[in-house]
Order: C-alpha cells, then sequence, then structure tokens
C-alpha cells in the first residue's frame, strides 16, 4: 500500500475556522451505550481492525453466491449486465508481484474489482454493509467470510478447498494481485495540495491551429432524447429537434424515461422501479430474468398465474426461464405483490 | 434540423387541415356529441401545442409586424380576468410551462435506477444556486424519505466520549450557513477518451450548488472530546442500504465541514440526503454522505469500497491514485452550450459557471475561436469560496463558425487545464476528476454542439 503524509493540526485551526463559542454547548446529545456502539460500529479497516471473528469456507460460500448474488453478478462473478464484474483479469504473475499487469497492457476491456482492490478489507466490509442488492446487512459474519472466500477462488487468489477466517486474512492480503496498485492521492487529498497540470493564462495568438479531434456523432444524436425537448421553448437559444424513430430513451436494461412518466399514471411499473426488478427484467426482453412481457404470454389464460406468480416473487422461484434463480422478494409487500403482477399479466394484452 | 422561418424570428403560420378530413364529414353529416367534441378538443390542443414550440413563442418579427403584435393589440385572459387565490399551491411549484429543464437519467449509462444518476439540467439555470427540486442525484442503493423522529447521528472512535445525537439536539446548536457547490468525482467522466455525450446536462450537470445550513462538525467533534493528537481522520456512514463511507482528512473536517440539514432555506429534499447530510466543501460529492448516521474518528484511513475500487484514478503507468478527492477549478459556458441552436445573428450573452474546490474564482477567460485569442468575462457577485461563481461575456455573433471556451483561473493561480494537458499526465483510461477545458463548436447554422480541439 502506502505511507499516509502526516498531518499538521493545531487547536489554532479550530479557532480560525469557527471561533470559540460564547456559552458551553451543555446538555446536548448524550453518551452513546455499549450495545448501540456495538450495533453500529461495522465498519473494518485495511489493517482489519473491526473485522469480527468468524469463518467460511469457499464450499459455503458458492452456495450462498448462486442463491443470493449469481442473479447480479453472473455464476463466476464475471457479468457486465448488472455491474461492473467482479472477477477476471488477474493473473499468477500478479499474485506475486501484486501488480495487474492488464492495468498496463490494456489486454482486458474493463477493469474488475479483483483488477483494482488492494485492500481485501475492502470486500468484506462492503459486502457485510450493503450486499446484498435488495435486502443489504443481511448476511451473517460467516456468510460473509464464505462469500469473500467465493470471490477470491474465483480469482485463484485462495484455493477451492480454503476456508477464510479473521485469523487467517492478513495472509490473504499478502496475495491480492494488485495489493502494491495504490499511490496516494497527488496533490488532489489536501485542499493546500499541488496540481498536476500547469496550463497558462496565453490570452492572444495562443495557437497557429485549432484542430477539432473529436465530435459528437450525428448517429447519436437521438441517445439522449429529443434535446428540443430538453431546453425552454424561448429565450435566447431553443434544443435541437433530435426526435428520431430509433433513438432516444431506449435503455438497455430498466425503463425508458417515457415508461417511468408513465409510473405515475400506472402504479404497477412504479413499483417494478421502486424495487428494483427492472434490474434483472426489461420490459420487453430478457436481462437476467424473462422481460415482463413474455411473462405475460407464457401464462396467458392461465386462471392460476396470479396466485402463482405472487407466490414466486415472494418466496424465490427457478428453473421456469433458466438455471439463475430468482432470489425471494420478501422486503415487498403482499399488496405490491399483487399489484406488480397484475401489471406484469396484464402487459401481454 | 434547422428551422429557418424559426431561426429568424418570424412567426411560422398555424398548420393547416389540423382537422381530420373524416373526422370533419362526420359533424357535417351528424353534427356534435360528447365523443366528437372530445376528438376535436384534443385536435386543437395538439395543434396549438405543435405552434407553441415553433412559434406562439417566437420573437417578434422585426418588419412586417403589421397594425402591430397581436400579443399587444388583443387584451390578454391574464389582464382582463379574476387570477387564482393566495395558497391555491401551499408548496409552491414551477410554471406549468417550466416541464422541459427536468433531472435527466443518461440512458444505457446504468443499469439499474437505485445505482444511477440524474443530472442537473445546467443548460437553462440561472446565477449561481441550484433549485432544489433540479438537484442532481446520485444514489448508490436507492433513496428513502427517513423519518426525522427516529433519525439518529453518532459520533464515535477515537473520543473521550461516543456520543448519540438526535434532529432535536442538532437543530439547536449554534448553525452556519454557507453556499458550496458540490461536483461528482465523476462529472465529465464519459468525456475522458472523446466527446461521448450531447449536452452540458450529460456532461457537466452532476453538479449543483446550495445554501447548506448545519453545525460544524468541529464543534460536535469537540463536544464528543476527540482525540486531537492521533485522530488524523474521519470516517463519515449513511444511513441508507450501501451504507455508504468515507474517509475525510481530520484538517478538512474541522475546517468548513457542515453536519447538514437545511438546503436553500427549507429541510433538505429526500433524494439529498433528508434529514441531515454532510457538507465537504471543494471535495467530491460522494463524501457528502447522505442520511448520515456516523462519523467515527479513526488514526488511518478506511479503504472503503468507494475509496479502493471507485473513486481511484487509473494512471498511464498502471497504479491508482487513491484518495483524491478536491474537485479541482473548472469552468463551462452553459449557454449556449451542446445541443442548443442560437436564434439570430447579433447580440447573444454567452453565460456559464466557474467553481474551485481551492478556494474563490479569481478570473474566467472566454475564447470564440477554440483558444487562440481570449476575452476576460464579467464575474457576477457573489464570489465565494468553493462555490459557483456565474460569468457573463457580451458577444455580437457574426454568423460565422465558431468554438467557444472558458477557462477559470482560482484564488491559488491554477489555469483550468485543455483536455490534452490532463491526458498528457493522467492518460485517456481515467474517469475520475477531468476539469478539462470545455469546447462547443457552433456552426452558421447556429448548432451548437460538443467538441473537443487541439
Amino acid at each position: 500500500m502506502f505511507k499516509f503524509p502526516e498531518l499538521i493540526l493545531s487547536a489554532a485551526l479550530l479557532a480560525v475556522s469557527y471561533g470559540a463559542l460564547a456559552e458551553p454547548l451543555a446538555n446536548v446529545g448524550r453518551a452513546a451505550t455499549p450495545a448501540e456502539l456495538a450495533a453500529w460500529e461495522i465498519d473494518v479497516r485495511p489493517d482489519f481492525k473491526g473485522l469480527p471473528v468468524g469463518s467460511g469456507s469457499v464450499l459455503r460460500g458458492q452456495q450462498i453466491w448462486d442463491k443470493t448474488c449469481a442473479t447480479c453478478h453472473g455464476s463466476f462473478g464475471e457479468s457486465n449486465r448488472v455491474f461492473s464484474p467482479l472477477v477476471g483479469g488477474t493473473t499468477a504473475a500478479d499474485i506475486k508481484t501484486g501488480h495487474v499487469a492488464a492495468l498496463i497492457s490494456n489486454s482486458q476491456p474493463g477493469r474488475t474489482t479483483l483488477m483494482t482492490v488492494a485492500t481485501v478489507s475492502t470486500m468484506w466490509d462492503y459486502i457485510h454493509r450493503a450486499m446484498p442488492w435488495t435486502a443489504p446487512k443481511s448476511l451473517s459474519v460467516d456468510d460473509v467470510y464464505a462469500v469473500t472466500a467465493y470471490i477470491l477462488s474465483l480469482g485463484e487468489i485462495v484455493p477451492d478447498n480454503f476456508v477464510l477466517s479473521n485469523k487467517n486474512i492478513a495472509d490473504v492480503q499478502k496475495r491480492m494481485p494488485n495489493r502494491n496498485g495504490m499511490t496516494f492521492g497527488a496533490g488532489l487529498w489536501n485542499v493546500n495540495g499541488h496540481a498536476d497540470t500547469h496550463n497558462v493564462a496565453c490570452m492572444s495568438h495562443c495557437q497557429a491551429d485549432v484542430k477539432i479531434t473529436s465530435s459528437y456523432p450525428d448517429s447519436a444524436l437521438g441517445m439522449a432524447g429529443d434535446l428540443s425537448a430538453q431546453n425552454r421553448p424561448f429565450g435566447e437559444v431553443r434544443g435541437w429537434n433530435t426526435k428520431t424513430e430509433t433513438g432516444g430513451n431506449s435503455s438497455a436494461g430498466g425503463a425508458t424515461p417515457d415508461q417511468i412518466a408513465a409510473a405515475t399514471i400506472d402504479p404497477g411499473l412504479g413499483l417494478v422501479n421502486k424495487y428494483g426488478c427492472a434490474a434483472c427484467h426489461g420490459v420487453e426482453n430478457k436481462i437476467v430474468g424473462p422481460g415482463f412481457k413474455q411473462v405475460a404470454e407464457k401464462y396467458k389464460g392461465n386462471t392460476g398465474a396470479e396466485a402463482l406468480l405472487v407466490a414466486k416473487v415472494k418466496t424465490g422461484g427457478s428453473g421456469t426461464w433458466g438455471s439463475i434463480p430468482m432470489p425471494p422478494q420478501s422486503q415487498v409487500s403482499d399488496a405490491d405483490v399483487k399489484t406488480i403482477v397484475d401489471w406484469v399479466l396484464k402487459s401481454a394484452n | 434540423m434547422t428551422n429557418k422561418s424559426e431561426l429568424f424570428g418570424r412567426i411560422l403560420k398555424a398548420p393547416e387541415n389540423f382537422v381530420d378530413p373524416e373526422l370533419c364529414a362526420v359533424i357535417t353529416a351528424s353534427g356534435l356529441n360528447e365523443e366528437r367534441r372530445g376528438f376535436l378538443r384534443k385536435t386543437f390542443l395538439a395543434a396549438s401545442a405543435a405552434v407553441a414550440t415553433s412559434s406562439a413563442f417566437s420573437q417578434t418579427p422585426r418588419s412586417g409586424v403589421g397594425a402591430g403584435d397581436p400579443n399587444i393589440l388583443n387584451p390578454s385572459i391574464a389582464a382582463t380576468t379574476l387570477g387564482k387565490p393566495v395558497a391555491s399551491n401551499p408548496y409552491g411549484q414551477p410554471s406549468k410551462y417550466e416541464t422541459n429543464l427536468l433531472r435527466r437519467q443518461l440512458p444505457g449509462l446504468t443499469q439499474v435506477p437505485q445505482a444511477s444518476v440524474a443530472f442537473a439540467p445546467l443548460q437553462g439555470l440561472f446565477g449561481i444556486i441550484t433549485p432544489s427540486g433540479l438537484h442532481f442525484e446520485r444514489h448508490h442503493q436507492g433513496w428513502y424519505d427517513i423519518d426525522p423522529a427516529t433519525h439518529r447521528f453518532m459520533i464515535d472512535g477515537m473520543v473521550k466520549t461516543p456520543k448519540v445525537f438526535t434532529m432535536d439536539d442538532l437543530m439547536r446548536m449554534p448553525s452556519v450557513s454557507r453556499m458550496h457547490f458540490i461536483e461528482c468525482g465523476a462529472n465529465t467522466a464519459m468525456e475522458w477518451g472523446n466527446v461521448a455525450v450531447p449536452t452540458v446536462q450529460y456532461s457537466h450537470g452532476m453538479m449543483s450548488c446550495c445554501e447548506f445550513t448545519g453545525v460544524p462538525l468541529s464543534l460536535l467533534l469537540d463536544n464528543c472530546g476527540f482525540d486531537r493528537k492521533n485522530g488524523k481522520y474521519i470516517l463519515a456512514e449513511g444511513g441508507d442500504g450501501s451504507a455508504m463511507t468515507r474517509t475525510i482528512a481530520m484538517d478538512r473536517a474541522l475546517d468548513d465541514v457542515i453536519i447538514a440539514y437545511g438546503m436553500n432555506g427549507e429541510m433538505l429534499r429526500p433524494e439529498n440526503g433528508y434529514p441531515l447530510r454532510l457538507v465537504v466543501p471543494g471535495v467530491q460529492g460522494v463524501s457528502w454522505v447522505k442520511w448520515l448516521r456516523r462519523i467515527k474518528v479513526g488514526d488511518q484511513p478506511w479503504a472503503t469500497k468507494d475509496e479502493a475500487i471507485h473513486y481511484v484514478d487509473l494512471m498511464p503507468d498502471g497504479q491508482h491514485r487513491q484518495y483524491t478527492s478536491i474537485q479541482e477549478c473548472k469552468s463551462v459556458i452553459t449557454s449556449p452550450s451542446g445541443g442548443q441552436r442560437i436564434l439570430d445573428k447579433g447580440f447573444n450573452n454567452v453565460t456559464g459557471l466557474a467553481w474551485s474546490g481551492r478556494g474563490k474564482i479569481k478570473r474566467v477567460d472566454v475564447s470564440i475561436d477554440g483558444g487562440r485569442n481570449w476575452r476576460t468575462a464579467r464575474l457576477e457577485a457573489p464570489i465565494q469560496s468553493k462555490c459557483l461563481t456565474r460569468f457573463n461575456i457580451d458577444w455580437n455573433w457574426d454568423g460565422k463558425a465558431a468554438i467557444l471556451q472558458s477557462r477559470a483561473i482560482d484564488e491559488t493561480g491554477y489555469v483550468q487545464p485543455k483536455i490534452g494537458q490532463l491526458r498528457a499526465v493522467r492518460g485517456t483510461k481515467s474517469i475520475y476528476h477531468n476539469n478539462a477545458i470545455q469546447s462547443w463548436s457552433i456552426l452558421e447554422s447556429g448548432e451548437v454542439s460538443n467538441v473537443q480541439v487541439s
């Protein structure tokens, strides 16, 4: 990693900023209880301060992964359909050097988490505090060890039979592929830091030629929708009319802006966006799970469809549309599930 | 794309034959019933909308007005009838005509709307304050409208007494109100390699500026007896699903950081962290933790996900710069800007915004020839530290092609760089902290588009 620059602190700094109070801050706030501190002190540092005692195997991690994580991240952490890929682009040589060579060679199309992250604590901390996506903080401490171990095994940082624990995580840190890949903030950490570019404020005849090196392609004009509708219809300027048949307002994944606007009329679509269903289901097309219209087609005329789909949303399902399971959406109220299912079924018409 | 008539401000005739001939025949034969009235109403509305966008708002022609402008000659409804009562909208709304300038997502940029961004419509905003409802949005795991009665704020770590504060506690403490810009570290990120987005909303709209009200963090840290010797960093943590966490240097925390509940005179909007957020002037937006629930004092940085995997700058040598936080001096012309069309030759006000995470803006220069020659713009008061500064410059457009640029200089003397200068140091694979000079090409048609120049 790196050495942190020393900071100069003084009481004078405080005085400069806000001055002394005329009266002390009496009877404001109260002491936190040990139970409150235990509930909220979840942060884990690179030196593993804050890391709770526990352990989890790669095998256990894989079981949790297939059930809970693969939906978004792919079976091997390789998927870029919802989020950036987690795994890929690291080699046995990187594990030796602590520098990911692909970051220089450009041999990878993008950066994966394992190519970037220098500190294994970061993975543990984040999975613990924010995953899984729709039910953050629901994994047990041992489950977090297990899932972390599984991701590390996919990057061949630990073997398939590994059990990650608070006792051996420091040894795993020594094998992180990009552990030597960070430098400290350059001039952009300190407000008085030094900039790395040095333009000068020339005023006239600054350069002989001006060459346009890149311009916005005409073919992409509809990409951001109709620009005439994104500027006032009065005033100094107008927006370009870029309304096109094919372009504009179509996104690969979730609902389009027009559809989102329509959600004020249709509560079902509003809930689909609210609960993030569109992450995995397109309206028309399959993403991870089937498109809503595909579902509606399949169950057209089936009188038991509503009850069946309500149950599938609540408790999860698998096998109907492919091998990746849909995790249970227990956080969605019964009433909302029913509204969503009715909207999905209606969309066949 | 260019409508010549509109370009020169001439009123267009209403579209003819806007009532469907078949409907005409039916009405002639059978008269009007309620359904047909409905059709007619809709047809008229559609036709008048078409007229509104093309000509009703056009400027009065400079010649050939005949007896005069009907908007002057004919009495208006507003001037001749009774208006609406007070408090018709108890929490006011914009005019019904203001439907175009909205926060917008960029289609295809993200796959899930809970981990996404909605950009502020800088192309049509005035002055330096972003209306609360148009402040850009960036969430990592969705937003919540949290009940202030249940919200708690904790300070722990290297302090004598870890403490819990309610909103009642915080709102009776000494408060300050400060105007500051907030810019996402990834603002203008799409433009590192080449031009990628059409308008200033998408190139620079992950930026807003508001007046924030709250308690100086230094008072709260003092109140808990923080470790002055060894407490060199703080960790800020959010109460949302992602429990967003960022490390901030103690010298920043003690300088001008605010635990804020107010924004533009009202409480924070839920999308901006209601009821409590961190305000870290000059530092990238991700550190302004929303739904703030905890500050921890420590002696080492935390290397959280958004400072170890994201918000790190990949350099050409394959190393990442970690903990790059300050938003360096930057400016952009907001009008005329990409995707817009100048209506006419002659006088046009060129206006834009400048800001620096290191202090006040000292000067802004504007070029109309792609950077060959520059003129100094007028800075509008107030000019405040780590706050947007509005600039204007007078321009009589001769109708010829031009390339507009603005170049800001802050009080440290730092001059906003050209994109080539940034790439020379940081390469093209970087994502964050692109503060390059923006170029807008203007064609003879008046069309403005996003370009990069060397």
